[in-house]
């Protein structure tokens, strides 16, 4: 019941939008472009995408602070 | 190791977590401070009842909601950089990061998806009182959230609360009360959220003269610089008093900041503040070269005592920090970097145990560094040991002196606005000095501009170190290539730059269209 409420709270707040609907558009939008583009092809974690163990992750970086070449 | 990175890589990705943490900067600071004018100003709706105060309340609200749609969730590209641009940093780091921004996302999902919706949907649905403690809840959960990110960024330029832990190659967190109680964090928490209320308090200010200016909607403009300006002195006399907080924990962690602040390359006792000051143009281009001031109006001996409580305290200048000075107790940045070797030459000794599957000695190795006195002596110079240039360890001083003092000089001109304001709104003559008004509408991107230099001071002040004495930017970045960052940089100043004309689109609409008329409750 509570939540029945609170799900119609949110619906008709979101039906009675004027302005607000154009900034959900923009919203949307960009939350698409930086999680499903961006994201994914620009921006990997590195060191997830190099290595597969935590292990190999720490030699790599204790490689790297202790490289003074 | 400076030498064997491509600085055009390393330049480019500062360039780039610039660029979007600026653009992520323009979004920020109306947030924490409009929601608490708007949280007063419902009160008052709450306390008297009457409906222009409701009316005034939803219309910056609106503004708000605006301003913090298409801000939401631009702080996450952040995130996005640190794991492809900054993995050695990211992996460093540890927990460090990572416990204060789950904290901010977990809150500021359940703050931002709880209450701002009652904020917008529940006008007339939910008590006044409880849509009331909605707007604070509000302002306060924006604030608190805020807190976090600048917490871990605290522990960048002061890291506490922490030991480094070989095996794992990261730091651990061993008291994250250390961490959250920094003296470091408390002040940059409470300086910049007071930096947020006084461009708020601008904002309302200038967007209400414009309406005079219009000649409409007057009674609200009156109402809303009323409010605003109070809360922009009030914000103003606090910003004041934590930035000699944040200056005072500079003098204490970050010298090499301060001295760039200040432009001051020789140090002594009593030494005078600049309150304006050019430099000489010189062909000079090497960062150590000193330089020589075209003019300087000081105010003597208030260095000395606002960063130390002593009108007689010594203050390091660069050459004192680069060529230590013994007298002072400040160490040389040659020996600086003799301890970071040491701290180096004992890790590569640890990984190479390791590698040679030597138990025994890789143990007592890690014994030896995760000891508090190899801690305190040699790791926490650690990022020492990769310079051999010292020229890199002083900051752009022309860059971090003008940025300082122009932020500091406009903190004290909106002081001035608001005081103006608040006098003449209290005597209703406000209407008539148009030219007040029209300053006041042009205050607004001066804000703006004070905010963004507030962070050029603090991130470009620390150079070259991505975590204080620890990390150089030049060991934190990924080695990735150059052009994959130029491109996403374009990308990046594409976007931002649409999301910001968005805003300004949309919200100069809105401020056209002006307040509605209750029964125009829509969002």
């Amino acid at each position: 019941m509570i939540i029945r409420k609170v799900f119609d709270f949110y619906v008709e707040g979101f039906k009675r939008m004027t302005w607000g609907k154009t900034v959900w558009v923009i919203i949307l939008v960009k939350l698409f472009i930086m999680f499903f583009i961006l994201k994914l092809f620009f921006f990997p974690n590195i060191l997830k995408k190099k290595f597969t163990t935590d292990e190999e992750r720490s030699n790599h970086v204790l490689e790297n602070i202790t490289n003074t070449k | 190791m400076f030498e064997a990175i491509d600085l055009s890589l390393v330049n480019w990705s500062r360039a780039q977590f610039a660029l979007t943490a600026m653009y992520h900067w323009l979004f920020v600071p109306l947030t924490l401070g409009t929601t608490f004018i708007i949280a007063i100003m419902e009160t008052i709706y709450v306390k008297t009842g009457k409906p222009e105060w409701k009316k005034m309340t939803k219309f910056w609200m609106t503004l708000f909601g605006i301003n913090f749609a298409i801000g939401v969730a631009t702080g996450l590209i952040l995130e996005f950089e640190f794991g492809t641009n900054w993995s050695n940093y990211s992996w460093f780091v540890g927990d460090i990061f990572g416990a204060p921004l789950a904290i901010e996302g977990i809150m500021a999902f359940f703050m931002e998806s709880t209450f701002i919706a009652v904020m917008f949907f529940g006008w007339n649905k939910v008590s006044k009182k409880f849509h009331l403690a909605s707007s604070w809840l509000v302002a306060i959960g924006a604030n608190l959230s805020a807190l976090w990110i600048l917490v871990a960024n605290a522990w960048m330029q002061s890291p506490v609360g922490t030991t480094f832990n070989p095996e794992t190659a990261r730091n651990e967190m061993t008291s994250f009360w250390e961490v959250l109680f920094s003296p470091v964090a408390i002040n940059k928490f409470l300086h910049t959220i007071t930096s947020g209320f006084v461009l708020s308090a601008v904002f309302v200010i200038g967007v209400s003269a414009w309406f005079l200016l219009k000649k409409r909607h007057i009674v609200m403009a009156r109402k809303s610089i009323l409010v605003a300006a109070i809360f922009g002195i009030v914000s103003s006399l606090a910003l004041i008093g934590t930035g000699d907080g944040s200056a005072k924990q500079v003098a204490k962690v970050q010298p090499m900041k301060l001295a760039a602040m200040e432009g001051l390359y020789n140090g002594y006792e009593g030494v005078d503040l600049i309150a304006v000051g050019a430099f000489k143009s010189t062909s000079e281009e090497s960062n150590d070269a000193m330089k020589d001031f075209l003019f300087k109006i000081e105010i003597p001996n208030f260095l000395s005592f606002l960063a130390f409580g002593n009108w007689d305290a010594f203050v390091p200048g660069v050459n004192d920090l680069i060529n230590g000075n013994p007298e002072k107790g400040i160490m040389s940045v040659h020996e600086k970097i003799d301890r970071g070797k040491i701290a180096i030459e004992k890790l590569t000794a640890y990984k190479e145990a390791k590698k040679n599957g030597d138990e025994v000695l890789s143990s007592s190795l890690v014994n030896e560094l995760t000891s508090e006195n190899f801690q305190e002596d040699y790791f926490r110079y650690l990022g020492y040991g990769h310079v051999n240039d010292t020229n890199f360890l002083i900051p752009n001083i022309p860059l971090v002196f003008y940025s300082f003092h122009v932020m500091v000089m406009l903190g004290f001109l909106f002081l001035l606005v608001f005081v103006l304001a608040l006098w003449w709104v209290l005597r209703n003559k406000l209407d008539s000095k148009k030219w007040f008004l029209l300053i006041a509408i042009f205050t607004i991107p001066l804000a703006y501009l004070a905010t963004e230099l507030g962070w050029v001071v603090a991130e470009f002040g620390r150079q070259p170190w991505v975590i204080q004495d620890l990390m150089p930017t030049t060991t934190a970045v990924s080695q990735i290539s150059a052009v994959s960052v130029q491109i996403t940089f374009v990308l990046f100043a594409v976007i931002f730059t649409t999301l910001l004309i968005a805003e300004v689109g949309i919200m100069i609409k809105q401020i056209k269209i002006g307040p509605k008329d209750e029964g125009g409750t829509k969002s």
